[in-house]
């Protein structure tokens, strides 16, 4: 399946606009044979005011007889994939290319106190919300893996400060999640709870996604899970390395007024041209990679191997120009 | 009686009474009914309540608890008075029932449509998003203009003032018409003579309508359709009322498992192969609906359904996320809804509810607490009502604290003093008033909600107790509407036997019940063969012959390679890598006794016999009581962990006679329906498989260990006495070969099962046919081969197993035991094959729009 925009034009990394080539390449071999198989697949960037995908290629192998895309229940393109032929491995591959133009981010002294963002969310009994705030609602509460808890929103209180700006809170969360926490991939499991992952102080991206989410909902405040990709940088000196990447996350607070600000606290920065964004969900759960049910199988091996090259590099690490007609 | 039967009637003061006035006088709808309870003997009472109880217990009319998977269930508690309402009340009743099914299900469109409510601040954000009940991924699944709540139950109860109110809203999937239904049944001839000749409502048209709405709405675009009844399993608590209901109602019982998506359609696997589902009644949750898209660890799901229902191909009553409005914590909203979306009033209210999560509504219902119930905000919460008056002071603290703690959590709610009504007392002669509560019915019909009149009532257990609730230890009643005009009687058993039902259950029989019997057979034999092997070695074990060591040697490493024997050393690797192992020159006969009496050794005997209780488990129903019994004295007899020798000699033989006598029961003691043949199918393909392979073994072995090896071979094949009689000697190599290979008279050996194989693939290929081939083709393919195979044993050149014939023996050893690998493959292959074929139906093509009758 291809969706084809105007090719990318390759030029010089600018301050304001980057072109990104991503390949995300997930791989199953089973023990036993496959007979039926029925994937979702949110591998697609979601077009953004700051993101514009100019084609994408979903490749799978052996070829689905059912691949259909259309939208999930958060606006996410999704494509759900289905395969009837016994199959003993399955490849998808997802690769596109993506200009990501700068944001402009509100000073954070600009924003609105904290406590008057939670208060507009609150619901009050037969006035009409505002449809932003509505929308802001979808990420308000639990879900399956945020939770809100009192013990998390003591926690939080440190940052937020009574008065303080929505931003001020936020980047200081968002830092103090980064200088108390440890990058582990050892330490947790895709199924770690985020009570779990705030006492032992340590985890992954997606473990301090949950976590800050849980922290700001415990608060009263509107947050969602995205899901995308970062740029590495390889060690000086070193090439870039097809397939050395990985997914990302990181979360996306609603700030009245001006929408939503993106905070990535594994690395302590509001996204801007280095995260490209794939799509958003209240959790994990809503915008898993590739989720699915098959019949047979037995026990499995996967590999994921995830690459994000900037096209200014592209020739340096697939030896070829990239494919500009 | 009737004077005695009110005056020993005794209701609490300060409650409405169903049957009595405030002056005791009996409410004129009841005078008819206790006039006929005049004549009427207090012995009697006694031989009707009899009546009730042996009605209930050989019916099997249950409810099980907390689905305990022991199978723990209870008898349904059936009173012998009916709740009687009178028209002029049920007129009331009903239209307030229909007109808040109607705002429900507008509701529920909203929500998971244009969610117009939300945007008009009508609902509280919260209540939907912050819900697990609600279902992100069934927004816009439905059409709009679909009916989304196609079932509906409200719980209603009276105050003493005589006014109805509602207490709860059932949406998700309502339990509860199939008990209505039964206990009409049994009430209806326990109490033949009032219920004769009082004009009560009858039930019957409601259940039609319920049948023939789900028929019409769903999408089966001029198929005849096919409605089937979703359970989650014998373990859910209602689990007898799936069953009968599907009897009743004339759909498939299916479990997740026996539906399978394939493409955008979702069919029903039977023995005779996929059959198309247009409309899915469900009594599983939504969330456990479809793996794919809901709860990842739901194994009762069906994959793909969301997907099936995006595409409107199938009806799913009712639709995916319909409990959200479980939460009596909406119900405060709905007053508002319902006059912006129909501009009515509810005829009926909700009893007065705060939800916590609003601030002043918590303060207040802690300010109230004497007046209020507490209950849980979400249904997905376990939580008994917590009555406020009921506390003492310490009870109360921690109650407001937990409230504070989590106030989204609770919902407080008025405390209704349920009205009472009289029910007769087993032990006291005499009738007990008991606070009860009303689950009514309504059903989406073409032309809006059809409400069944009558319903399940409800009665608190003990006196002055206000929780009803079958899961708390309740007692139910039939509720008799008296019309106001002229009633038919319409029988609520339909004929049992009618043609078409038993041509219906011929056809519809799932797969899964093949499936089950298939490995029930195959499970059987193993254990039975499992048993031989042990049995021959540990008696060499006991008698400590040093004549017998290569004998040992051989079981041992013929054990290991049927993989009996605990794994050990690097077995692991090596059973992955299917390498032989060596020939052991030192054999530790606990592996034997560990194989044996060892639960955690895989291959081991107590494993497979827990392998085959788990299937047979799965078709009980097709057992019969002594079938049962059997199998129950050999879960019994299983030797312990710690067993000595002779204590796992005997057990072995416990096990061989259950398993000979389960074979006999299902030669003769089971119904031979279509799925009866996969048991001795099983059975077959397990012993080919299993005595090719032991077959071969011993052939491979070296000639010392060979020759040492005949006499256990006769024994696990069970030839040992046909040896004896024919040949009167010591086992030598050709005899036994002929025996337990050639043979195509002795049960026991190669040929005969390839022999019988042919012949039933041909008789199963011919009645089930092979769906989506045609049928002819496949079992062809297998007939030849095994037909080749016979072919190729009857001419096996026997003069190399001669004695002295040296070299040539060797020659013809490694032929055989080629022809004897070549059995046991095809033996894996068939079992494969039939699994496709007939129970996953994996790689077959879907068939499109078919009607296999």
């Amino acid at each position: 399946m291809t969706t084809t925009l105007p090719p990318p034009e390759p030029k010089h990394p600018s301050s304001s606009t980057r072109t990104y080539y991503v390949v995300h390449e997930t791989s199953y071999t089973y023990e036993h044979p496959v007979g039926v198989s029925r994937q979702i697949v949110h591998l697609a960037p979601r077009p953004l005011p700051w993101q514009t995908c100019r084609s994408h290629t979903l490749h799978v192998t052996p070829q689905p007889e059912i691949l259909a895309e259309r939208e999930d229940a958060f606006g996410n393109p999704i494509s759900s994939l289905y395969i009837e032929s016994e199959h003993s491995s399955l490849v998808v591959r997802s690769s596109f290319w993506v200009d990501v133009r700068a944001r402009d981010y509100p000073a954070d002294d600009a924003t609105p106190p904290w406590e008057e963002v939670r208060a507009r969310l609150a619901y009050r009994a037969g006035r009409p919300p505002q449809p932003e705030d509505l929308e802001a609602a979808r990420f308000l509460f639990e879900s399956s893996r945020v939770r809100n808890k009192r013990e998390l929103a003591a926690w939080t209180g440190a940052c937020f400060s009574p008065g303080a700006p929505l931003l001020v809170g936020v980047r200081a969360l968002m830092n103090r999640i980064r200088e108390e926490f440890t990058f582990d991939p050892k330490a947790t499991t895709v199924s770690t709870p985020v009570m779990e992952v705030f006492e032992r102080r340590r985890g992954v991206c997606q473990d301090f996604a949950h976590l800050m989410l849980s922290c700001l909902r415990s608060i009263g405040l509107a947050a969602r899970y995205v899901s995308g990709y970062i740029l590495t940088h390889p060690p000086p000196g070193r090439p870039r390395l097809i397939g050395a990447d990985a997914s990302h996350a990181w979360v996306s607070v609603y700030c009245p007024g001006y929408g939503w600000v993106d905070a990535d606290p594994t690395n302590g920065v509001f996204p801007s041209l280095e995260h490209v964004t794939l799509g958003w969900g209240r959790d994990y759960d809503d915008v898993i990679p590739l989720r699915g049910v098959l019949l047979g199988g037995g026990e499995h091996e996967l590999e994921i191997a995830v690459t994000v090259v900037p096209i200014e590099e592209y020739e340096s690490v697939f030896g070829t120009p990239p494919p500009v007609p | 009686m009737p004077e005695d039967f009110l005056s020993s009637y005794a209701p609490p003061p300060g409650r409405y009474d169903e049957m009595v006035d405030a002056s005791h006088e009996p409410r004129p709808h009841w005078r008819a009914f206790l006039a006929h309870l005049s004549g009427l003997s207090v012995e009697t009472m006694r031989q009707k309540v009899e009546f009730v109880h042996d009605a209930i217990a050989s019916d099997g009319v249950s409810y099980n608890v907390y689905a305990d998977p022991k199978g723990a269930s209870r008898p349904w508690e059936l009173d012998l008075l009916p709740l009687i309402l009178p028209a002029d009340e049920w007129r009331e009743i009903s239209a307030a029932v229909a007109q808040r099914a109607r705002l429900l299900d507008a509701i529920l469109r909203d929500l998971y449509g244009e969610q117009r409510l939300l945007a008009e601040g009508l609902l509280p954000p919260a209540l939907v998003f912050g819900q697990r009940a609600f279902l992100w991924p069934a927004i816009g699944a439905t059409r709009p203009d679909q009916v989304a709540m196609h079932v509906y139950a409200a719980d209603l109860a009276r105050s003493p003032d005589g006014r109805w109110w509602i207490l709860a809203d059932r949406t998700g999937g309502p339990s509860g018409a199939g008990y209505a239904l039964q206990n009409r049944m049994t009430i209806s001839r326990a109490l033949s003579d009032p219920f004769r000749e009082l004009p009560v409502e009858p039930l019957a048209p409601f259940f039609s309508a319920l049948q023939d709405s789900l028929y019409r709405m769903s999408p089966a675009n001029g198929e005849t359709p096919l409605a089937v009844l979703l359970t989650p399993g014998p373990y859910n608590e209602t689990y007898f009322e799936h069953s009968f209901l599907a009897r009743y109602l004339g759909f498939p019982l299916v479990e997740g498992q026996d539906l399978i998506v394939r493409g955008d359609a979702v069919y029903m696997k039977t023995l005779r192969g996929l059959r198309r589902v247009h409309a899915i009644l469900r009594r599983l949750d939504g969330d456990y609906c479809d793996p794919v898209e809901l709860r990842a660890d739901s194994a009762l799901g069906i994959p793909g359904l969301l997907h099936v229902i995006r595409a409107g191909n199938v009806l799913v009553a009712n639709a995916l996320g319909s409990a959200v409005l479980e939460t009596g914590a909406l119900t405060g909203f709905y007053p508002a809804i319902s006059r912006r979306l129909f501009d009515e009033d509810l005829r009926i209210p909700s009893i007065a509810t705060w939800w916590c999560g609003e601030e002043p509504a918590l303060e207040y219902a802690i300010a109230h607490l004497d007046e209020l119930v507490i209950k849980p905000a979400y249904p997905t919460i376990r939580m008994e009502p917590i009555f406020g008056h009921t506390l003492d002071a310490a009870g109360r603290e921690r109650l407001v604290e937990r409230m504070r703690a989590q106030p989204h959590a609770y919902v407080a709610q008025e405390w209704v003093r349920l009205s009472h009504a009289p029910t007769w007392g087993r032990d006291t002669d005499r009738p007990l008033a008991r606070a009860a509560s009303l689950r009514v019915f309504a059903v989406a019909t073409p032309n809006g909600y059809a409400v069944l009149p009558g319903g399940l009532t409800r009665v608190a257990p003990h006196e002055g107790g206000d929780v009803v609730s079958m899961q708390w230890g309740g007692s139910s009643k039939d509720t008799w509407i008296l019309s106001d005009g002229p009633v038919t009687r319409i029988p609520l058993r339909r004929p049992r036997l009618g043609v078409a039902d038993v041509a219906q259950s011929a056809v519809d029989i799932p797969s899964r019940v093949g499936e089950n019997l298939f490995w029930m057979g195959r499970y059987a034999e193993r254990c039975e063969a499992v048993a031989r092997l042990l049995r021959a070695a540990l008696l060499r074990v006991v008698d400590a012959e040093p004549a017998d060591r290569p004998a040992l040697a051989a079981l041992a490493w013929v054990s290991d390679r049927l993989e009996i024997l605990p794994e050990r050393g690097d077995e692991r690797e090596r059973r992955k890598e299917k390498r032989i192992p060596p020939l052991p020159s030192e054999v530790d006969t606990g592996w034997f006794l560990a194989a044996a009496v060892d639960p955690s050794v895989t291959g081991g005997l107590v494993a497979n016999v827990m392998r085959l209780h788990a299937c047979s488990n799965h078709v009980r129903e097709r057992m019969s009581t002594d079938n049962w019994h059997v199998f129950h004295r050999l879960l019994r007899k299983l030797p312990g962990k710690d067993a000595s020798l002779g204590a796992a000699l005997e057990a072995l033989d416990e096990v061989m006679l259950a398993c000979v006598s389960l074979a006999g029961f299902a030669m003769d003691d089971m119904t031979r329906d279509e799925s009866w043949q996969f048991l001795p199918l099983g059975r077959r393909l397990e012993r080919l498989a299993h005595l090719a392979r032991v077959a071969a073994c011993v052939l491979e072995l070296p000639p010392t260990e060979r020759n040492a090896s005949l006499e256990w071979l006769l024994e696990a094949a069970n030839s040992i006495v046909t040896f004896r009689a024919r040949y009167r000697r010591a086992p030598e190599l050709l005899p036994v070969l002929h025996l337990v290979v050639l043979d195509e008279s002795n049960p026991h050996a190669v040929a005969f099962q390839l022999r019988d194989l042919a012949v039933s693939l041909v008789r199963v290929g011919a009645e089930l046919g092979s769906p989506g081939h045609g049928t002819e083709g496949h079992y062809f393919a297998f007939g030849e081969e095994l037909g080749a195979l016979i072919a190729k044993l009857r001419t096996l050149p026997l003069a190399g197993f001669e004695p002295e014939s040296g070299d040539a023996l060797e020659e013809a050893c490694k032929n055989l035991a080629g022809l004897l690998d070549q059995a046991e493959r095809i033996a894996f292959r068939i079992s494969d094959e039939l699994h496709r074929r007939y129970f996953t139906h994996a790689g077959m093509p879907a068939p499109v729009g078919i009607d296999p009758k």
